[in-house]
């Protein structure tokens, strides 16, 4: 096999347009590249992405390889596998980036077993090792309580990325890039599986991912009732609900609305944790915001290792006094 | 319906944060001390997975656990539960692997075991919640996967199923046998039963060296790693948290509502 070389980045496509996570990857990926003196490439993959190749140039890419076929409207693993096989043995990049989404963490492993690699996943930072020129790949384990670099030494080094972690560049729709077509030539009986259906989850609101004030309840509040309370002081702030696992599990709120290590990652400018104990699966996803505000009734609990600032107490007394006096401040 | 679901035993990942110590020369997580170790919570959640096709429609489930030095009290759990049969794959050699050669000597005991319909991992494992084991089994073997799975319905060499998204969820058909990853969407993991447990007790599981699988200690453990563990810390922490208080519970909600509003965070 040719020598391995530069950074190729999978980009995935939203509504249309590149998904946040793709422009971050390219923003990543770009300074990987420099850092090489090598290439920057980005593959799209899809039904009708092709017009997309230019914004992912405008992000950073020097080259970006389009996989445009109707079969590829829905991602699948064993179609997405076989065309990004063929993408990555054309490209043979010593890199390969994919974010940490449903799609990422299902495609990644896959292929690096095909590519008898191996992948890490939910990297949060990544870096050129100066002397191996290996990359360095940063991710928490055991749930978020430590973090540790990993390198691979077999091509390409795979790794996803979270959410948020990385900082895409300022677009230039002047700046010029090569698009190549690969066709994606699928036998459609090598795909052994089949979508039937797509739900999307309906919200109402603001984002969790896009919120800058998060009201985030615990098991501690104990139903969909006090949940409504959040709410209330949620759009008070005009912020948005998030929960950690229990009360997803349970039902109170929508499981789209777990924030952790396997749900959501988050970054606001204020995340309020209440009756929540501050597991380190749960302060993976949120250990980003700016600051946290913990009520817990609990003085030893984990959160207030992580929060800025703490009420010990419970959360049925202090929070309408908490919401009433905001309003009252914030009416004035 | 043959089912293999594969567990691990990990250190309990809900003890609380402040007991995690790890050794930072040797790169190596401590055992609390005191802390029981448990079954991985999600590869449970594979067990109850198994399980629930068990009661709608019969079958046998076998688990297969790899790794050195496993409790048995801890990784007969899944017996208590329900299954059928554990395999151990329990040697030296095992020690020390990484995703690959977890998933290589796991798929090489699949393939002595023969018969499966579905195999089932979780999405993670609660240790290095590296997420690719089972990916890397169904690769290995060929076989058709469908990771972070909520919901299952095996019907006529077909299986429906409900995968969790970004977005929301997709409802996809694979065919079997294939393997699938389980989400904690799939639903709690029963209890064992006093008869389960009992069961469990008398049940001496199967110990499988590399031999018996067929692989070579060049293949597995530590020796197989495709990647390299560089380094081990814990982030640190800043720490300070400004405690509210006041008279009342009420009283401190409102004093910290005061208190955020005068720092400017409201
Ligand atoms: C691999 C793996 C991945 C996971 N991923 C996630 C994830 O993505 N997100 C996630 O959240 N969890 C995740 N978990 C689960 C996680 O380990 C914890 O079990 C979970 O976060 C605990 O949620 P909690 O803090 O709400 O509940 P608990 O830990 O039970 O805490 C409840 C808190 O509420 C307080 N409380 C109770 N009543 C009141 C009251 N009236 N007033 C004030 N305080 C009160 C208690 O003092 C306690 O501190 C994961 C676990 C594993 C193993
Ligand atoms: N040593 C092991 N023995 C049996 N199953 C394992 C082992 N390691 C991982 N698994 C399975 O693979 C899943 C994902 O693990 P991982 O890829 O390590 O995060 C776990 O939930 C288990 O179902």
């Amino acid at each position: 096999m040719a020598e391995n070389k530069g950074v190729l980045i999978f980009c995935e496509t939203k509504e249309g347009k590149l998904a946040a996570i793709a422009t971050e990857l390219l923003g990543c990926g770009r300074k990987l590249a420099d850092d090489l003196g090598q290439e920057l490439s980005a593959v799209l993959v899809g039904s009708g992405v092709s017009e997309l190749a230019k914004e992912a140039i405008a992000y950073g890419a020097d080259k970006v390889y389009v996989v445009d076929d109707p079969q590829l409207k829905d991602y699948q693993t064993d179609s997405y596998v076989s065309v990004m096989e063929k993408v990555v043995g054309q490209a043979a990049p010593r890199i390969l980036l994919l974010g940490q989404t449903s799609l990422g963490r299902d495609l990644a492993p896959r292929l690096a077993f095909r590519f008898k690699t191996a992948a890490s996943l939910g990297c949060l930072e990544l870096a050129i090792d100066p002397q191996s020129k290996l990359l360095l790949q940063t991710k928490p384990v055991y749930g978020g309580n430590a973090q540790a670099v990993f390198t691979t030494d077999s091509f390409p080094q795979i790794a996803t990325v979270r959410a948020k972690t990385m900082t895409p560049l300022e677009p230039d729709p002047s700046r010029k890039g090569e698009v190549v077509k690969v066709e994606a030539g699928l036998d459609p009986s090598a795909v052994r599986t089949k979508v039937l259906e797509k739900v999307a989850e309906k919200i109402t609101g603001i984002k969790l991912e896009d919120a800058e004030v998060i009201v985030c309840g615990g098991r501690g509040i104990g139903g969909a009732e006090g949940f409504a309370q959040l709410e209330e002081l949620a759009k008070l702030l005009k912020g948005a609900v998030g929960a950690t696992r229990p009360p997803c599990d349970n039902e109170w709120v929508p499981a789209g609305a777990q924030i952790g290590l396997t749900g959501k990652i988050v970054a606001p400018e204020l995340y309020i944790a209440i009756a929540l104990s501050g597991s380190s699966q749960h302060m993976s996803g949120c250990s980003g915001s700016k600051t946290i505000v913990a009520i817990n009734k609990d003085p030893e609990a984990n959160i207030f290792r992580e929060a800025r600032f703490g009420l010990v107490g419970d959360w049925k007394k202090a929070l309408p006094a908490f919401t009433e006096k905001l309003k009252e401040l914030l009416a004035g | 319906m043959n089912m293999i679901v594969c567990i691990k035993q990990v250190i309990d990942p809900e003890a609380p944060p402040a007991s995690f110590k790890i050794d930072p020369v040797g790169n190596k997580v401590v055992p609390p001390q005191g802390v029981s170790p448990v079954i991985d919570p999600y590869a449970e959640y594979g067990v109850e997975a198994a399980l629930k096709i068990k009661d709608a429609q019969g079958g046998k489930v076998t688990a297969v656990s790899l790794g050195a030095n496993q409790l048995r009290d801890i990784v007969k759990k899944p017996l208590a539960m329900g299954a059928d049969e554990l395999i151990l794959l329990e040697d030296e050699a095992f020690d020390g692997g990484d995703s690959w050669s977890t998933a290589y000597a796991l798929a090489m005991a699949i393939k002595k075991i023969g018969e499966y319909d579905i195999i089932f991992c979780g999405r993670e494992a609660s240790d290095w919640n590296a997420g690719q084991v089972g990916s890397g089994i169904a690769e290995i073997l060929g076989l058709p996967s469908v990771t972070l799975v909520k919901k299952i319905e095996p019907a006529g060499g077909k299986a429906k199923l409900e995968r969790v998204t970004d977005e929301g969820y997709e409802v996809v058909e694979v065919s079997l046998p294939c393997l699938i990853t389980v989400s904690n969407e799939i639903g709690e993991p029963r209890y064992p039963t006093i008869k389960g447990i009992m069961g469990a007790k008398k049940k001496e599981p199967v110990v499988w060296k590399p031999a018996d699988i067929g692989v070579e200690a060049s293949q597995i453990g530590a020796q197989g790693r495709h990647i390299k563990l560089q380094k081990l810390f814990q982030p640190a922490r800043e720490g300070k948290c400004e405690m509210v208080a006041g008279e009342s519970p009420e009283e401190a909600g409102a004093n910290l509502a005061a208190k955020l509003r005068e720092v400017k965070v409201l």
